[in-house]
C-alpha cells in the first residue's frame, strides 16, 4: 500500500475556513480567522500556548461548533461524511488505548472509519511501517516508550487514509530523538503530497517543515506566508543584535529601552541596517556604565518575527 | 512530621469528593436504611398472608379462624382477591396449594373435615384430624411465625372448647371425674361458653400460646425437591448486586476515553455518539450476562442448583437483567465528569439499591413502605424474576412482568445516558 493519495481536487481547496469565531463564555478563542490551505501544502499554525491553534483544528475536526464562519474540507462541510472521510486529526493528546496493542489499536480505529478486512490490514502494515513500529506491532501501548507512542498516536490518525491530516502539536513531550524521527515521518508524508496542516509553538518546527506558516494570536492570524516571507515583511534587511550585560537587569532594562531596543529574559536585541551600528550601540552601553558580558549578530526568525509583532515572545 | 503528614491527608481528603461522601456519608445512609428496616417496629412490621381453607366449618374451625384474623401480624385471606369486581370461590386445599406455589401467599392453612370432633392433639400424633400447614420454603420466618400464632389461637381463642375436651380425656384416660367435680367442670364451662358467645369469640392478646396443642403438618409445597433451596435465590442476588458494580466500572471506560482525547478521536470517524455508547451497552450486557451464568454454573457444580432444565428462563432472565443493569452503568458514567465521582455515586447508589432491592436480605423481611420503595430497584425485579424460575418453576411466559420492566428500565435509562452524553459531543 502506498502513501495515502495526493488529493485532486478540481474545484475545492482542500481546506477553507472563513470568519471563523469560537467563543468560550467571555473568552474568544477564535476570532474572525479566514485561511486556505492548497493542495499538498504544509501550513503551520505557529503561535504560544492559549492562541487558539487547538481550538482551530477542532472546529476543523468538527468537535468545536462554531458561533460564526465557515469551514469546508474538499468543499464539505465539516463533521459531515466527507469531510470525516478526507480528514485524519492527530489529537495533541495521546488518543490510544493504553491496554491494546499497536496493531489492535489500529485496527480498532481503522474500523471505526469504515475498514474491514484486506484494505484494513493494508492501512495497518502501511500505517506501522510509516511509524517504525513494524517491530513492535505486539506491544501493549502502556509499554511503549513516549516517543513510540507519539508515533503510533500519528499514525492513528492516517490509517483511513485521509487527503488532508490535522496534526496538532504533535512532538509534544517528546526527546530531541524521537523528535527528529517525527520529522521525517512527516517529511515523507509532506513529500508524497499530502495537504497538511500542523500546528506549533515551537519556531524551527515550523521552519523545517512548513510552506506557510500562519502567526496565530489571540485567536487571530496576524501573519501568514512563507517563513523568508514573513521576516521581510517584518524586517526587511536588518539584523538582530543580542547583547548580554553583567549589570543589574533594572539598570539594563532602562538603557534597551532609551535606545529603542527589547530586554527580554536578560538579553537585550536591538534591529540595526549595518553590522557597523554594533560598535556604535557597545560605546554608547559603556558610557552607561554597564559591562558587557558577550554579544552577536543574527538573521531575524520567526521568533523575532512573533516578538516584533506581539512585544512578547513565542514561549510565553 | 507525622502533623504534617497527617494535614496533607486531611486536605486531600477533603478535596476528594468522592472519598469524603463515601467516608461520611454511605455510613450514615446506610445506617438509616437499616434502622428503617430492622429498628421501626411500631407499625412497619410487615404482616404475614396467609390463606385459611376451613373445610370442616365447624364451631372450633370457624373460632379458630376467626382467631387467625384478629392476629394483627396476619393478613387471612380466604378466597383470592374479587376480580372486576365479582367475588371469588373460597380457597380450596387445592387453589391454596396452588396460590402459594405462585407466591400469592408463603403460607397455607388446611383446616381438615373433623376438626372440630377433635381439635386438640393429646394422646400423640394421628389421633384427629390434623390441620396442614403448606408453606413456600423460601420465606423461612412466616411459616414458624404462623406454626405459632396457630398454637396460641388455638388456646386463646376457644378455651371452652379446650377445657370440654381436655375433660373428656380425664374421663377417657384417666377413669374420669367424681359427680362433684364433673358438676363443677360443667358449670365453669357453661360460664366459659357464655363469656365467649358475649365477647364473640375475642381473642385475649398476649396469653401465652400452647405448645404442639394442635396437630399440624408441615408440608414444602415450593422448593421441597431443591436441594439447597436458598442459593438460587442467593445466586441471583448478590450476582445481581457485583453486575451493577462491573457494569458502573465498564461503563467508567467511557470517561477514560473522555480523559485521554480517545473519545474525541472515535467521534471524529464515522461512530457517532449514539452508535458508541450503543456498542458499550452491548458490551455491557455481555459481560453482565456472562457474569451471571458464571456464578450459576458455578451455583450448579458446586452447590447443586438445579440448572439444567431451567436454562430458558435463566436466559430471558439473565439477558434482561444484564440489559437493564448495562443502562444503568451507561447512565452513572454519563452522570459522572470523573472515575473518582463515578466510583463514590456507583458506590453509594449501588449500595442503597441492593439493601432495599432484596440483594442483602430477602424483601420479605422488610416494612411494605421498603419493600414498595424495593420495586423502584433493579434488583427487586431481577431477583423476582429468578426467583420465579428456580424457586418456582414458573413456564417462562410467566417471566413478563418483570422481563418487560427490566427491558423498559433498561430503554429510558439509555435514554437518559444518551442526552446526558450530549456534553461530550460538541464543544
Amino acid at each position: 500500500m502506498s502513501a495515502p493519495a495526493i488529493p485532486t481536487p478540481s474545484s475545492s481547496l482542500p481546506l477553507r475556513i472563513e470568519a471563523l469565531i469560537k467563543r468560550f463564555g467571555p473568552v474568544t478563542a477564535v476570532d474572525g480567522i479566514t485561511l486556505d490551505l492548497h493542495s499538498g501544502e504544509c501550513l503551520g499554525l505557529l503561535g504560544p500556548n492559549g492562541a487558539g491553534k487547538s481550538t482551530l483544528i477542532r472546529s476543523i475536526v468538527g468537535r468545536v461548533v462554531p458561533d460564526a464562519g465557515t469551514v469546508s474540507v474538499f468543499g464539505s462541510a465539516a463533521d459531515s461524511a466527507g469531510a470525516r472521510a478526507a480528514l485524519g486529526w492527530i489529537p495533541q493528546e495521546l488518543a490510544l488505548y493504553p491496554r491494546l496493542t499497536c496493531r489492535e489499536n489500529l485496527e480498532s480505529f481503522g474500523r471505526y472509519h469504515g475498514l474491514a478486512g484486506a484494505a484494513l490490514g493494508q492501512a495497518v502494515v502501511w500505517c506501522l511501517d510509516w511509524a517504525a513500529l513494524q517491530d513492535r506491532a505486539g506491544e501493549l501501548v502502556k509499554n511503549l516508550s513516549g516517543g513510540m507512542k507519539r508515533r503510533l498516536n500519528m499514525a492513528a490518525g492516517l490509517i483511513h487514509q485521509p487527503k488532508l491530516v490535522l496534526m496538532d502539536e504533535p512532538t509534544v513531550g517528546v526527546d530531541p530523538q524521537s523528535r527528529n524521527r517525527i520529522f521525517e515521518m512527516i517529511e515523507k508524508l509532506h513529500g508524497e503530497g499530502m495537504s497538511i496542516i500542523y500546528t506549533t509553538h515551537y519556531m524551527e518546527e515550523a521552519e523545517r517543515l512548513c510552506d506557510r506558516i500562519a502567526i496565530v494570536d489571540h485567536g487571530r492570524i496576524i501573519a501568514l506566508g512563507a517563513k523568508e516571507e514573513l521576516v521581510h515583511t517584518a524586517f526587511a534587511t536588518r539584523s538582530e543584535v543580542l547583547a548580554r550585560f553583567q549589570s543589574s537587569p533594572d539598570r539594563v532594562g532602562e538603557w534597551v529601552e532609551q535606545r529603542g531596543g527589547r530586554y527580554v529574559d536578560h538579553v537585550a536585541q536591538f534591529s540595526i541596517e549595518h553590522p557597523t551600528e554594533i560598535a556604535g550601540l557597545l560605546d554608547d552601553a559603556a558610557s552607561a556604565g554597564l559591562e558587557l558580558v558577550d554579544v552577536s549578530l543574527r538573521k531575524p526568525n520567526l521568533e523575532s518575527v512573533f516578538l516584533h509583532l506581539t512585544g512578547r515572545e513565542l514561549r510565553d | 512530621m507525622i502533623v504534617a503528614i497527617v494535614r496533607t491527608a486531611m486536605v486531600s481528603l477533603r478535596r476528594d469528593r468522592g472519598a469524603l461522601a463515601l467516608s461520611f456519608i454511605l455510613p450514615v445512609v446506610f445506617f438509616s436504611i437499616f434502622a428503617i428496616i430492622f429498628g421501626s417496629r411500631r407499625d412497619g412490621t410487615p404482616k404475614i398472608n396467609v390463606i385459611v381453607v376451613d373445610e370442616d366449618h365447624s364451631r372450633a374451625s370457624e373460632r379458630l379462624v376467626k382467631g387467625l384474623e384478629k392476629e394483627g401480624s396476619l393478613v387471612v385471606r380466604t378466597r383470592p382477591e374479587a376480580k372486576k369486581g365479582v367475588q371469588q370461590p373460597e380457597y380450596t386445599a387445592a387453589s391454596a396449594e396452588a396460590a402459594v406455589k405462585a407466591g400469592a401467599a408463603p403460607v397455607a392453612l388446611i383446616v381438615p373435615h373433623g376438626f372440630g370432633e377433635n381439635p386438640i392433639s393429646f394422646g400423640g400424633a394421628g389421633t384427629g384430624p390434623t390441620i396442614q400447614l403448606l408453606k413456600d420454603s423460601s420465606d423461612m420466618v412466616a411459616s414458624q411465625m404462623i406454626a405459632g400464632l396457630l398454637q396460641k389461637v388455638a388456646m386463646t381463642s376457644m378455651p371452652d372448647v379446650m377445657a370440654e375436651l381436655g375433660s373428656r380425656y380425664m374421663d377417657r384416660y384417666a377413669g374420669g371425674f367424681t359427680p362433684e367435680q364433673r358438676k363443677r367442670i360443667d358449670s365453669g364451662l357453661g360460664q366459659l361458653r357464655r363469656e365467649e358467645s358475649e365477647s364473640g369469640g375475642a381473642v385475649t392478646a398476649g396469653g401465652q400460646p400452647g405448645a404442639g396443642l394442635i396437630s399440624v403438618r408441615t408440608r414444602d409445597v415450593v422448593g421441597e425437591n431443591k436441594d439447597n433451596p436458598m442459593v438460587s435465590f442467593y445466586a441471583a442476588a448478590i450476582g445481581v448486586m457485583f453486575l451493577l458494580f462491573t457494569a458502573s466500572g465498564a461503563a467508567g471506560s467511557l470517561l477514560d476515553e473522555a480523559e485521554s482525547g480517545t473519545l474525541d478521536r472515535v467521534l471524529s470517524s464515522r461512530v457517532t455518539m449514539t452508535t458508541l455508547l450503543a456498542g458499550k451497552l452491548a458490551f455491557s450486557t455481555l459481560l453482565a450476562f456472562s457474569q451471571l451464568v458464571l456464578m450459576f454454573v458455578w451455583a450448579w457444580t458446586v452447590f447443586k442448583l438445579d440448572f439444567i432444565p431451567h436454562i430458558p428462563g435463566f436466559i430471558v432472565m439473565g439477558v434482561s437483567t444484564a440489559f437493564a443493569v448495562g443502562a444503568f452503568g451507561m447512565l452513572l458514567a454519563s452522570v459522572c465528569r470523573t472515575r473518582a465521582q463515578l466510583g463514590a455515586l456507583s458506590t453509594l447508589v449501588i449500595l442503597i439499591m441492593s439493601s432495599i432491592g432484596g440483594s442483602m436480605f430477602p424483601r420479605f423481611l422488610m416494612p411494605e413502605a421498603v419493600q414498595k420503595a424495593g420495586l423502584l430497584t433493579i434488583n427487586a425485579w431481577a431477583i423476582d424474576g429468578f426467583t420465579k424460575v428456580f424457586w418456582r418453576d414458573e413456564p417462562v411466559s410467566h417471566l413478563w412482568p418483570q422481563v418487560l420492566v427490566l427491558l423498559v428500565v433498561g430503554v429510558v435509562l439509555f435514554a437518559i445516558a444518551r442526552k446526558l452524553a450530549q456534553r461530550w459531543e460538541y464543544a
